[in-house]
């Protein structure tokens, strides 16, 4: 893991194994970042579900494939706090337009992490790099009842 | 798969009226294949009602509800009955947001699970 003063990364093999490491490094940061713990939890939540559909899809169950987290404060146009995160992989391409959630109205295993994530992230975005592999860019914002005075620097 | 080869199932109670299964760790990517072979091997013996109990779980993903829709559809192809119990709000929560929450039988308590 590198960290600076606003920004932290980590690097991972596509190992599940890896998953509850990687929970606790978010959740760690999250929480320092001022999220309360419901917001702590969705962020955790959405990038565990993208390193799972990574590992599942994109590197097809491999487990030594590369995978990089990273995570940056921002800030919401209105001033609240918030956390930038980046899952960058070099695993399939898809066309970003293909991905979705699922119709829940099914009752049926699998499909779950994108419809898990558009819920509980404020914004999100695939795209394929030209330098192959997937890029999901994500951003959370604090709950504004939550959230600090705006005039607090991140 | 016995209890004591897979970490999350920590105990495996039986009685005539239902069989209960006591879950204890994270269920996520890594765990949710052994919490499936293993409760696959207790479906396998058509309980009457499955008791699933949560309440040493303090975190789970869409891999783990994917499990427990699976076991669900076993149990009702044999009309039986699945009851997940003692579920915190964070575990409880990704049932809401999944909107399975509308399937499953959720609650509070062991008690209140076997009455229902």
């Amino acid at each position: 893991m590198s960290s600076d003063i606003n920004r932290v990364e980590l690097t991972i093999h596509s190992d599940p194994r890896n998953l509850p490491i990687v929970r606790a490094a978010v959740e760690k940061l999250a929480a320092l970042e001022g999220f309360e713990p419901h917001d702590v939890y969705h962020i955790t939540l959405a990038i565990d579900e993208a390193l799972a559909n990574v590992i599942k899809h994109g590197y097809g169950g491999k487990c030594d494939q590369p995978i990089v987290i990273t995570l940056q404060p921002v800030r919401s146009p209105d001033g609240r706090p918030g956390i930038s995160v980046c899952v960058r992989d070099q695993g399939r391409q898809v066309d970003p337009a293909l991905i979705k959630g699922r119709d829940l109205e099914e009752v049926r295993p699998g499909g779950l992490g994108v419809h898990i994530i558009q819920s509980v992230m404020d914004a999100y975005n695939y795209s394929c790099p030209v330098d192959g592999g997937m890029l999901l860019e994500m951003v959370k914002y604090a709950s504004a009842k939550n959230c600090p005075s705006p005039s607090v620097k991140v | 798969m016995p209890a004591e080869t897979n970490n999350l199932v920590k105990d495996i109670r039986k009685t005539p009226e239902a069989t209960t299964v006591v879950l204890s760790g994270d269920i996520d990517l890594h765990h949710s294949p052994q919490l499936h072979s293993a409760l696959v091997e207790v479906t396998n013996e058509r309980p009457k009602k499955l008791l699933l109990d949560l309440r040493d779980v303090p975190y789970m993903d869409s891999s783990g509800v994917g499990t427990f829709v699976e076991v669900f559809r076993r149990v009702n192809a044999y009309k039986g009955k699945m009851v997940i119990f003692g579920l915190n709000p964070r575990v409880r929560s990704i049932f809401e947001i999944t909107k399975l929450d509308r399937f499953f039988t959720l609650a509070e308590t062991e008690e209140q699970a076997l009455k229902t």
